[in-house]
């Protein structure tokens, strides 16, 4: 049947399962186009053709299939993908998980039409990103450095306080130096309520919600949904980076949520699966998601991405956190045990990783000294904790006195360094100057990492140590 | 063009089906769609035809055509390859670039070589000379480090009919006729392979002079070969990537490819910014002139993935045959493994181990029977080898995984790295006690020819002392480092100084990044020196405590990146420093203690 603007409308529904929809004598429709779904009660859905055959089309449906029968379900054709609008508008607002306003308002005007799954970024024309932004987390600026264009993910567990991190990052992240466009989008996936509140509050709460988009698919909304969620969020970024100069931090929560839909249409199709039944291309859908991050030559804006996962069982083997790391340019690994010992932000940083630290840091971006002090810290806090099982086994008493100075340090790291407030920023020198304040409480000829013009510079020897 | 047109009856993810395709060839190149998606041919039911696509199928509708190409997914070989780089079915980026803009199009088109550039073409053989596959009939200057040498393409022999004189040509102009029995085929100075195919060659020879890489772990402890094959496997965080760069950078062989395969975009972008301004140390020229990438990033389409070793590796083949020295390196294997599965999943083919199919080893195999040091097709008479170097990428860092276990079994060299040493920022953090080389005993006699006759014994006592400290490690865990008898706590302490001083190697400080053999050689030789002369005084009575307190052991740690390649005398008088501290304690023992 032919509507009357021309675009093919089916009642062939052959059957419906999970998420899916199967329309018999389909003609015409393409891989990966956009339908949508009419219920009998006349209320449209979204849907997309993930198998197109000469006389069939599979639909997956967004929202989901509830609702739906095989006699009063019509499927039109819209001829076209899945593009959403984009608009500068957009910031300040608040949209549902396929892109709809919730907060009241009317729609924004698009400025244009931007296909949702993006376009892969030719690696000829990235460019490399080397521009530091300080969090103002010492465990962050110092050791695990951003840098505008990286994606960061936060590898959490439930109920460790990935989300305060995110905020805190959201309101203190800058550039030394510099003020420049920004703009923050959240893309909540299948998160609780409150979480969504939390951010929206938290953004409100520093003025820095007008600059905000936020994409809610709550815990309760289809399940489906969350596949298309985070899209939309970035090709939204995508907009206001390349067409307005503006240097978006994409917060993406919760991607376990996300990979658990993706296993769940997996399973509706009757793939074979993977590891632990997700499907065997999670990692290349993943990185469709990921590697939509970073800065284009010849562009001013760019996107940081900071994907949050809550490992299931604090199990960072699990498919969803292994596959993250291998895409991500690094991780920031949050520990259970330090939450335990009240230590916020609770960050297990020899677990923790930022790939593209090495060239946003040093001389001219932020101090000679930074690599090799980061360098010690870690090697110096590696020690500490080997050296704290063995105190647990054969006494603190029978320790060497060089090992027990280390256990100091490993305290004085956990409590001084690490340990900061969720309203506490401190910039890259104070978290060096820190870092040297414990560095020092190790003989000199202990930090073998650190170059000795740095020593001879900021090492505290004894007699200058101020108490 | 092949008259073979199909239409497309299934599309899902990267798989297509095409009935009316009868007369098609396995793994022939199709264009798929109105839009002329590249695709290949893997499976063929009667008329219909399964067909693989190298591209985004977004759109693909059923009823579109299939047009049949008629030959089968092949490279193009000449000047103009190397500074250059690729997607996996060898399109340059570049040129992608300046058509579509930052983001790929689908549907888009490039010359894999320039062929508007002139090159200076210098012909080495005379019009009348018989010839056969492989001779080299002239050579091009093709970037300041690699004279391109162009070969008589390997189905082609007879007698040199015409030859261009020296001048300035493009590689579409014939510069050559060969007659053989009555037809005339015109030689241009690129010639066309099929990637699935591996080039001929006369014959396998023995690898026996080492890669060396400049990292000292490798090359003193788990040495690679030019010709060999070697492993890469460590979960995400190891440091894979930087120590496949430090390779690509500093290992001696002349032409290198990466391969970077489902990797991440930055990564290809670093090696992109970095590589031009790096310098070769042997030549001092950029390494670019030296390079090629093979780009196809994690979010590029999947399929390209799986094609581009095979576009990687075939390149590799075509320096070989000229007589160089190749490296190829390809992060991550992986990803090409996964590509495999994901096709194999579509066409619900029976999964063997994780979803993998059943071919896989053999996939693997075949990949790795690449490399080797060979004689070359042809006049004049040369060698060249092609060295892989592969990187896998184990889920949650299992080595137990099916492509980490099968590719273990046909490399001769595994660097496993390693979790705990990454995290405590250990780096390149390759396990010295489970990885091995194959290749130790081949290539001895190159070192003791060219850098010294003691260091197979430096090398193994050095390996010895940190496979003891690994058993005492236990002991210590359990009882705390002063119980043990003093000659053990002095193997610690090697260990220790092994570990810092020697093992350790910062990829980004000026002086350590790259260390020669002869520096290599000497670090090891002070270390392992200082050990022996320490445990002699231990067993004439200096008690330990003594020797650890000596100021000059921190030194001892630091010396690799105080001294540079090019003053490596002075490591020596460092060394006669170290012997004279260690024996001033005995003077102690003696007047004290008796």
């Amino acid at each position: 049947m032919e509507s009357k603007l021309g675009l093919m409308e089916y009642a062939t529904v052959r059957e419906i399962r999970g998420p899916l929809v199967i329309i018999e004598n389909t003609r015409n429709i393409g891989y990966e186009e956009l339908v949508e779904v009419i219920g009998p009660e006349g209320e449209s859905r979204l849907g997309r053709v993930i198998e197109a055959a000469e006389e069939y089309a599979v639909v997956q449906v967004f929202e989901g299939t509830t609702g739906l029968s095989i006699s009063d379900t019509r499927v039109r054709a819209v001829g076209r993908t899945l593009e959403v609008p984009v608009s500068i508008e957009m910031l300040g607002r608040v949209f549902d998980g396929v892109g709809n306003p919730i907060d009241g308002l009317p729609a924004p005007i698009p400025e244009d039409f931007w296909d949702v799954n993006g376009a892969p970024i030719n690696p000829y024309m990235r460019d490399y990103p080397t521009d530091f932004i300080q969090t103002g987390l010492s465990v962050i600026d110092g050791m695990n450095t951003l840098v505008r264009g990286q994606k960061l993910p936060i590898f959490s567990g439930s109920g460790l306080p990935h989300n305060l991190m995110a905020a805190q990052i959201a309101r203190q992240a800058r550039i030394l130096g510099k003020e420049e466009e920004f703009a923050v989008i959240l893309a909540a996936i299948g998160v609780k309520h409150d979480e969504a509140v939390f951010f929206k509050q938290s953004l409100e709460a520093t003025g820095a919600f007008k600059r905000s988009a936020l994409f809610l698919n709550l815990a309760e909304d289809p399940v489906i949904e969350r596949i298309v969620t985070p899209r939309i969020a970035l090709t939204l970024a995508e907009y206001l980076a390349f067409e307005h100069d503006m240097h978006v931090l994409v917060i993406l929560t919760d991607m376990t949520n996300y990979c658990e839909a993706l296993r769940e249409l997996s399973a509706a199709r009757e793939e074979v699966p993977s590891r632990k039944g997700y499907p065997g291309y999670m990692y290349t859908d993943l990185a469709s998601i990921y590697e939509r991050a970073g800065r284009i030559r010849g562009k001013r804006g760019s996107i940081t991405q900071m994907p949050i996962l809550t490992m299931p069982g604090d199990d960072m083997t699990h498919p969803i956190p292994d596959l993250t790391g291998y895409i991500t340019e690094g991780q920031i690994v949050l520990s259970r045990e330090l939450y335990r010992k009240g230590i916020y932000p609770p960050v297990d940083v020899l677990k923790s990783l930022s790939r593209l630290m090495k060239d946003g840091i040093g001389k001219g971006r932020t101090r000679g000294d930074h690599a090799d002090v980061a360098r010690q810290l870690y090697a110096a806090y590696a020690r500490a904790r080997e050296v704290r099982s063995l105190a647990t086994i054969i006494g603190e008493a029978s320790l060497s006195p060089i090992d027990r100075k280390y256990l100091e340090f490993g305290d004085l790291f956990e409590e001084k360094f690490l340990r900061q407030g969720e309203y506490e920023e401190r910039d890259i020198f104070e978290t060096l100057d820190l870092a040297w304040g414990i560095l020092s409480t190790l003989p000199e000829e202990e930090l073998t990492r650190i170059h000795r013009e740095y020593i001879e510079k900021y090492y505290q020897r004894k007699e200058e140590k101020v108490e | 063009m092949s008259k073979i047109k199909g239409v497309i009856t299934w599309a899902s993810g990267p798989v297509v089906k095409a009935k009316g395709m009868l007369g098609v060839k396995m793994h022939e190149l199709v264009e798929v769609g109105d839009e002329r998606l590249i695709g290949e041919v893997i499976r063929i039911e009667g008329d219909m035809a399964i067909i693989q696509v190298y591209e985004y199928t977004t759109g693909i509708r059923p009823g579109e055509r299939v047009y049949a190409t008629g030959r089968p997914l092949s490279v193009m070989l000449g000047p103009g390859l190397i500074g250059n780089i690729y997607d996996g079915i060898q399109r340059p980026l570049e040129v992608i670039a300046r058509k579509v803009g930052p983001f790929f199009r689908r549907g888009v088109r490039a010359d894999p070589l320039p062929f508007h550039k002139k090159w200076h073409f210098k012909p080495l053989v005379k019009a009348g000379v018989k010839v056969e596959a492989g001779d080299i009939i002239c050579e091009v200057q093709e970037t300041g480090l690699i004279t391109h040498r162009i070969m008589i393409p390997p189905n082609v022999r007879g007698t040199l009919k015409e030859m261009v004189p020296e001048g300035e040509y493009t590689v579409l102009d014939t510069i050559a006729v060969v007659e053989h029995e009555g037809t005339e085929i015109e030689v241009k100075m690129y010639q066309e392979w099929p990637v699935r195919i591996p080039r001929p060659f006369i014959k396998r020879l023995e690898p026996t002079e080492p890669l060396i890489t400049g990292t000292r772990v490798i090359d003193t402890f788990f040495p690679m070969a030019k010709g060999g094959t070697a492993a890469v496997p460590g979960g995400f965080g190891t440091g894979k990537t930087v120590l496949l760069h430090q390779i690509a950078s500093w290992s001696d062989a002349r032409v290198v490819i990466y391969i970077g395969c489902g990797e991440r975009g930055n990564e290809m972008t670093e090696v992109l910014i970095k590589f031009p301004e790096l310098k070769d140390p042997y030549s001092g020229r950029p390494l670019m002139e030296r390079t090629i990438l093979i780009a196809n990033t994690s979010n590029m389409p999947v399929i390209a993935r799986e094609a581009s070793i095979y576009t990687g590796v075939t390149l590799a083949e075509y320096y070989r045959d000229m007589g160089y020295d190749v490296l190829v390196v390809a992060d991550s294997t992986s990803r090409w493994a996964e590509a495999i599965r994901e096709i194999a999943g579509r066409l619900e083919e029976m999964p063997a181990e994780e979803g993998y199919p059943s071919y896989l080893p053999s996939r693997l195999a075949e990949f790795y029977e690449r490399a080797g040091r060979v004689l070359a097709l042809g006049n004049p008479e040369r060698t060249g080898s092609l060295t892989i170097i592969g990187a896998v990428s184990p889920p949650g860092g299992d080595f137990t995984e099916p492509v980490t276990t099968h590719t273990l079994r046909f490399v001769r060299v595994f660097w496993g790295l390693d979790t705990e040493l990454a995290y405590s920022r250990h780096y390149p953090a390759i396990n010295w006690i489970t990885s091995y080389s194959a290749y130790v005993d081949t290539i001895e006699e190159w070192w003791d020819r060219n850098v010294n006759r003691a260091w197979r014994a430096y090398r193994d006592e050095a390996m010895r002392i940190l496979a003891r400290e690994n058993e005492l490690k236990e002991h210590v865990r359990l009882l705390g480092p002063e119980a043990l008898p003093e000659k053990e706590k002095l193997v610690m302490l090697t260990a220790r100084i092994l570990r810092e001083g020697f093992l350790q190697q910062d990829a980004f400080d000026e002086i350590d990044t790259y260390c020669s053999v002869e520096k290599q050689f000497k670090l090891l030789k002070t270390i392992i020196d200082f050990h022996r002369e320490a445990e002699r005084l231990i067993e004439r009575g200096v008690p330990f405590h003594r020797i650890r307190e000596l100021k000059i052991i921190e030194r001892l740690m630091r010396i690799k990146e105080e001294i540079p390649n090019d003053q490596t005398y002075k490591i020596e008088g460092f060394r006669e420093e170290v012997i004279n501290q260690l024996r001033a304690t005995f003077e102690g023992v003696r007047t004290v203690g008796v």
